[in-house]
């Protein structure tokens, strides 16, 4: 794909246009409020570690639960769904 | 699905991918397995599209050409038996079964709890630096960067030069620690020239040593943080927190496999070949080294599995390399306030939300696991494994299948394939 390229996906219904090479942790910022889930208490959580060891950006992914979202690279038409 | 290698390498940062092209080059059937969308590991993460540092391009480009197969995405989540690896990817799974296997799982940053570390917006400092490479937006957003070591000065030069503003750098280091290190490494002039370059290019960013987090702030996202600088308690008002405290090797898959693991790193001999047989550790696994082990330790692995000579030079650069990660060891060596920082409220597990609290009477990770949960969740104690670890001395275990949440059809070994049938004539 071209460099400097966009794509357009979905989270928790909101359109987010994102350039090409985006992680789906990294667009969470651009969602909004960079939460990812929710805790045991209710209360947010964000990504952490950046790299697939925390678990803490898993997130429904095109109908996929628990994906983690730091290895997760942003395609046109996907649809995330967070649970917070 | 079923696959068959001469030699499997699991970790596609400096360290597999210099196994992978040595033993491809050599004439192996090569297998590398990683968990990233793209080769590279955390250090050259990007590098495979965007194809700015040298040294990654170098690399990369020589794995393209080796002839070793790539497979992104791919988990390893058990080893039911010798030569034998059951990988997920994405949803479907699959059995490798190889001749030798290289380990070069990298590392991960240490986290050590501190009020606030669960607030979205607190981040590892490589943590951050990785979702900035990823696309995070960081243009005129304000960071403070809490930690230890050069990660802290790559972390700011990223952040920087995507647009970020760095707040302030806290290291938590003493101040004689920390200039004893950056003095010895006239020794290491490749890590001096880096370090000199890093530190150029953030000219006019506060930083101080003796320095570390106190508190992170806000009610659903940080808002501020409250630092320790010298003994004196500041507070800024920032977007992002990236915090932790050095790196830790990632040895859940060795331990899986039966190796040694002694003071936290793999027990190799002097052709890196662990107490398993056929099994080989290289990188950080090693102990942390950086980027320049992992290519030395990498090469010489590779060279190992294909029977290949093995140049002298190699083994004389991994000696000096040593000596640069038992300097870089002393130097990120978390102090004593840093274990001091949780209050009982504060949760030591993420994933199951453990308060320090419950763990008060605990001996040992597995009365913590038994009692109060601690690292029974998702990330099965990747993250407060280490962080108890430094906080009670608490050693790593041993660890149980599947090493990673995995689906049950993961773990079930594939049918072999029918047999094809003879064309009849």
């Amino acid at each position: 794909m071209r460099d400097g390229a966009s794509l357009t996906l979905r989270i928790n219904g909101r359109v987010v246009t994102v350039p090409v090479g985006t992680s789906v942790a990294a667009a969470l910022a651009l969602a909004g409020d960079f939460v990812s889930r929710g805790d045991l208490g209710g209360r947010p959580r964000g990504p952490l570690c950046g790299m697939g060891v925390c678990f803490e950006c898993r997130a429904t992914i095109d109908g996929v639960p628990e994906v983690l979202a730091c290895l997760t690279p942003c395609r046109d038409g996907q649809e995330v769904v967070t649970d917070a | 699905m079923r696959e068959a290698c001469d030699l499997v390498v699991v970790g596609a940062g400096p360290g597999g991918l210099a196994a992978a092209c040595r033993a491809a080059e050599a004439g192996l059937d090569v297998l590398v397995l990683d968990q990233q969308p793209e080769p590279g590991g955390q250090i050259w993460r990007g590098e495979a599209r965007k194809r700015e540092h040298r040294l990654a391009r170098r690399w990369l480009s020589r794995f393209a050409a080796s002839g070793a197969r790539f497979r992104p995405g791919a988990r390893v989540v058990a080893a039911p038996e010798p030569g034998l690896l059951l990988v997920e990817e994405g949803t479907s799974s699959l059995a490798v079964r190889y001749g030798r296997l290289v380990l070069a799982t990298g590392a991960r940053e240490r986290f050590l709890p501190f009020p606030g570390w669960t607030l979205p917006g607190v981040l590892g400092v490589s943590g951050l630096q990785v979702l900035v490479k990823d696309g995070l937006p960081i243009q005129g957003k304000r960071v403070v960067l809490a930690g230890t070591g050069p990660l802290l000065l790559a972390a700011a030069a990223t952040i920087q030069a995507h647009g970020g503003d760095v707040l302030f750098i806290a290291e938590q280091a003493p101040a004689a620690r920390h200039w004893g290190f950056a003095l010895q490494l006239w020794r290491h002039p490749g890590k001096l020239l880096q370090g000199a370059a890093l530190a150029a290019g953030l000219v006019g960013v506060p930083s101080a040593t003796d320095a570390w987090v106190l508190a992170a702030q806000g009610e659903r996202r940080l808002e501020s943080v409250r630092l320790s600088v010298r003994g004196r308690e500041t507070q800024l008002a920032c977007d992002y927190l990236g915090a932790a405290w050095g790196l830790v090797p990632n040895l859940e898959l060795a331990r899986l496999l039966g190796c040694e693991v002694v003071r936290g790193a793999v027990v190799v001999n002097d052709r890196l070949e662990t107490r398993v047989p056929r099994v080989q550790a290289v990188g950080e696994l090693l102990g942390i080294g950086g980027v320049d082990q992992a290519l030395v330790t990498g090469e010489l692995a590779g060279l190992v599995a294909a029977e290949q000579p093995v140049p002298s030079a190699l083994d004389t650069s991994w000696q000096r390399i040593r000596a640069f990660a038992t300097a870089l060891a002393l130097h990120d060596a978390p102090r004593p306030e840093l274990r001091a920082l949780a209050t009982p409220d504060t949760l030591v597990c993420r994933c199951e939300d453990v308060p320090l609290s419950e763990l008060e009477g605990c001996g040992n990770l597995r009365e913590a696991r038994l009692y109060a949960r601690l690292g029974m969740g998702a990330c099965q104690g990747r993250t407060c494994g280490a962080a108890a670890e430094t906080l009670f001395g608490w050693a790593g275990e041993d660890v149980r299948p599947p090493c990673l949440p995995a689906r049950i059809g993961s773990l079930r070994l594939p049918p072999e394939p029918p047999p094809t049938p003879k064309r009849e004539s």
